[in-house]
């Protein structure tokens, strides 16, 4: 596929890539127009929105996370285990901290620094997944493979598998806060990132390098850039984006354990694959993926409205939209190369 | 890499003994057994008759899936989706067989699981070999749909077994007695499947065109293309082989168990991916061993089941298989970044001495 992109000149492949906007935007009309249409009373009512809003930040985040480094042709199949493992060391600070009965300003500090905790260790998860990547060379699927058992086991040995409860009330009255009685912290959190990850990408010298490392190490080596220095950076930002994802799940169950999250990982690369990713590194959009990660809300809270769907189903949905997506991109792309060649045989 | 080079190569590997020390076989085989003396100076357990046939029993599983996974990381590619296509081969088979009264010999069985595992090989080959997806991304999305398929529309849950396979569970070659604990373990004939797979795994690499152009798609897919090998048709036999073998490991699981669980073996491709990695399958592709297969996947299987002869509580297990990747990975990794540079080395001396 790295050829196809090599074979377009870059102004019909920044037209196929906003094509791909279009593509996704109006997939998300359909999907909202169906939803609205079998569940009139249910989807389109203030009450779904508000809960999709504290669905959709926590894996929204991870899968941006797996979006950059996928961008750079690698992968990241640590962000759930980074996430929770980052949690539990937040929580067990907290438990193990906080007097019992503290009034909230008492408390206040410790929230602060087990925040700091949390996002110090999605920083170490990350660097360490780096380091294994680009110092010992490892391929990042086989690297990522093994630092998700590596952080679940730690947390699941760490905490004998039991969640950690009784955490103070006020960390997950602050994670719970809706600005307007709408917006709940969560989801501000996650367009701050959506935001920023996104100027980083467009508007940087780092996002350039990652796109340039993405469609072809070598060249980048040769061009002069660090290699090393950016896959480093790159699974550092996806450990702390991870972590940021942890500190959301335990607001939200108010407690952390080894074993929440699990299928995100799957659901992650679906989005990312889904928002125009390319799984082979150097292209794609966060816009796309936020409006992949909006498709895939829509459709889960959607069939969640329909009791005769078993969860079981949303396997079957999810990895049969991932492999249809992948599908249709190929025939895509392999269009446009054949309408490339066309035209360069022309001239 | 062409095939008879290959060949060549380790031919000469195994002469030169400073070659020898620079794969990874003989390190993991030392590993294995430093581990068991250690073991064994620790509990006393070790080398019992009874401890030795519960391992091998432990290895059938990981062992059968391991072949077919090493052969898919040979050719460059990752295959995650191995105990999802057994689970479900086995599953529906089971179902099938009870609800049809089936009371004839457990071949059917067999038979039955690899074609519904070849059916399920074929949709990834078709989408990893004609329509050239990543191989990760796509064996992630089919193992999702295929547990999805068996828990969502067959609502799969433990089940009993055909007759069949319950007179097999009982087929047992030899039973090992432990005298000092009185503990006694039965070494099951499923380890004949694991012995005949391997050998005809031997076979097919070594002396097949398929096999050679296996290792050649892995080494380089253009160079092998333009050598003249069928990359797709390559392809598309080696996932419908690793379907076929995981329907088989399927039947071979619930016979040894006696009941279908239909999670019985999900969650053991990392397992058998680390085992494999570790047994020197390079993982960018075009080397690996059966040998070095068979090793990786003892060093693991001694590693998970001599946690609590050491002594370490069970909740560790998934710390080190993660660590086994990571340091499996790792010393290949190392070993293959070393050697480049030694081979570039004399190669420049050779150009200047003429």
């Amino acid at each position: 596929m790295n050829t196809t992109h090599a074979g377009i000149p870059a102004l019909q492949a920044r037209k196929s890539s906003d094509q791909n906007l279009v593509r996704l935007f109006v997939m998300l009309v359909l999907v909202f127009a169906l939803m609205t249409a079998l569940r009139p009373g249910l989807f389109p009512t203030l009450a779904n929105f508000g809960s999709m809003m504290r669905q959709f930040p926590e894996y929204g985040i991870m899968a941006i996370g797996i979006s950059l480094t996928m961008i750079t042709g690698g992968i990241d199949l640590g962000v759930v285990g980074t996430a929770n493992l980052s949690a539990i060391l937040a929580a067990k600070f907290l438990i193990g901290a906080v007097p019992a009965g503290a009034q909230p300003q008492v408390v206040l500090p410790y929230i602060v620094a087990a925040v700091l905790i949390s996002l110090a260790t999605g920083l170490a998860c990350g660097y360490f997944a780096g380091i294994l990547i680009s110092r010992f060379n490892i391929p990042a699927i086989l690297a990522t493979l093994g630092t998700q058992q590596l952080y679940t086991g730690i947390a699941v040995g760490i905490t004998n598998g039991r969640p950690q409860s009784r955490l103070p009330l006020l960390y997950s009255k602050i994670g719970n806060t809706e600005f307007f009685n709408l917006f709940p912290v969560s989801f501000i959190l996650f367009l701050v990132i959506a935001v920023g990850i996104g100027l980083l990408l467009s508007r940087t010298r780092f996002g350039t390098y990652m796109y340039l490392y993405g469609t072809n190490p070598k060249a980048a080596r040769y061009a002069g850039l660090n290699n090393a220095s950016i896959l480093r950076r790159t699974y550092l930002l996806s450990g702390l984006l991870s972590s940021v994802a942890g500190l959301i799940m335990m607001a939200r169950a108010n407690s952390a354990k080894a074993e929440y999250g699990a299928p995100y990982t799957l659901q992650c690369v679906l989005i990312a694959v889904l928002g125009g990713i390319d799984p082979n590194g150097g292209f794609g959009k966060i816009t796309g993926v936020t409006l992949a990660i909006l498709i895939l809300q829509f459709l889960s809270s959607g069939l969640n409205m329909f009791n005769q769907v078993s969860n079981f189903y949303r396997d079957v949905i999810w990895g049969g939209v991932l492999i249809l997506v992948l599908v249709f991109n190929r025939l895509l792309s392999a269009r446009a190369e054949r309408r490339a060649l066309r035209k360069r045989a022309i001239a | 890499m062409g095939g008879s080079a290959v060949v060549g190569r380790e031919v000469a590997n195994v002469i030169n003994p400073r070659r020898l020390l620079g794969r990874s076989e003989p390190w993991v085989l030392a590993s294995i057994v430093v581990l068991s003396l250690l073991i064994q100076a620790r509990s006393g357990q070790f080398f019992t008759g009874n401890n030795l046939v519960d391992l091998v029993q432990a290895m059938i599983v990981p062992g059968l899936f391991s072949v077919g996974c090493m052969m898919v990381i040979v050719s460059g590619g990752i295959d995650v989706s191995f105990t999802a296509v057994a689970s479900l081969a086995m599953y529906v088979t089971d179902r099938v067989l009870l609800s049809s009264h089936y009371a004839g010999s457990v071949l059917l069985a067999y038979a039955m699981s690899a074609g519904l595992g070849l059916v399920m090989g074929a949709l990834n080959g078709l989408l990893i070999a004609f329509l050239r997806l990543p191989t990760l991304v796509v064996t992630l999305g089919t193992a999702s749909l295929f547990t999805g398929l068996m828990f969502g529309a067959f609502s799969a849950s433990a089940s009993a077994v055909p007759p069949a396979i319950i007179a097999h569970s009982k087929e047992i070659l030899f039973t090992a007695v432990n005298p000092q604990l009185g503990l006694t373990s039965n070494m099951p004939s499923q380890v004949l499947i694991l012995v005949g797979v391997f050998a005809l795994a031997f076979l097919l690499l070594r002396y097949t065109m398929v096999g050679r152009g296996i290792y050649a798609i892995g080494g380089d897919e253009t160079a092998a293309e333009r050598a003249g090998f069928n990359v797709r048709s390559i392809k598309m036999f080696l996932y419908c082989l690793v379907g076929v073998l995981a329907g088989i490991t399927g039947i071979a699981r619930i016979s040894m168990i006696a009941y279908a669980d239909p999670s019985t073996v999900l969650g053991m491709e990392l397992t058998v991916i680390a085992a494999v990695v570790l047994g020197g399958t390079r993982v960018t592709g075009g080397v690996g061993t059966l040998t070095g297969t068979a090793l990786g996947v003892a060093l693991v299987i001694i590693l998970a089941n001599s946690l609590i002869l050491m002594g370490i509580p069970t909740y560790w297990t998934r710390v080190f298989t993660g660590a086994v990747i990571i340091i499996g990975t790792g010393v290949t990794a190392r070993q293959i970044t070393t050697k480049r540079r030694r081979e570039r080395g004399p190669a420049r001396r050779a150009q200047q001495a003429p």
